[in-house]
């Protein structure tokens, strides 16, 4: 069962709440995104960690229901 | 042989070593396929090891790295990251300059 745009924002920003996410759906049928997300608590964080910290916001949904979900990081 | 000492094994045996959804000639996935076509353009010998074949590798080397997504790029026993890091230290040059420093090409 793919995940809407909004679920994934709403476990995001549960988990980082100053963050500011861009999500675009690459093709249309909810299961394929691409994501940018800035914020502060990425300072300090080398790439794997920030993204780690992505994921785990996800709470396991990463890999599972979202299985194409690119995403950038970066720290503001 | 318990999974953990299996992976270790392979990450320290291989220098660079991509674990990956099907083969390098054969990817079964576009992320895989990408990291693919970024190592060989970069003209780095790998080893590709095809997590399909061993569903208890495809979660092990999830838990030994805490990260959950496939493909996984190792080089000299160090997780480098999955499909997005990779492209993105691609594109900025970095993944060659690592390759590089570490005597890899």
């Amino acid at each position: 069962m793919p995940l809407p745009i909004e679920e994934i924002k709403k476990l995001i920003i549960s988990s980082i709440p100053d963050a500011s996410i861009e999500i675009k759906d690459l093709m249309g049928d909810n299961n394929h995104y691409s994501a940018i997300i800035k914020s502060k608590m990425f300072k300090g964080l080398n790439k794997i960690e920030q993204h780690k910290l992505v994921y785990k916001s996800l709470k396991g949904k990463m890999g599972n229901e979202l299985h194409a979900f690119s995403i950038t990081t970066e720290a503001i | 042989m318990e999974i953990k000492e299996k992976i270790k094994n392979l990450i320290s045996e291989n220098k660079v070593c991509l674990f990956m959804k099907g083969t390098p000639d054969n990817p079964q996935c576009g992320f895989s396929m990408a990291v693919v076509n970024v190592l060989k353009h970069l003209k780095v010998e790998f080893k590709g090891i095809n997590v399909l074949e061993d569903e208890i590798l495809r979660q092990g080397i999830k838990d030994y790295s805490d990260w959950p997504t496939i493909p996984q790029l190792y080089i000299k026993n160090e997780f480098i990251g999955g499909c997005d890091i990779v492209k993105e230290m691609f594109e900025k040059g970095e993944l060659k300059k690592m390759f590089s420093n570490k005597g890899i090409i």
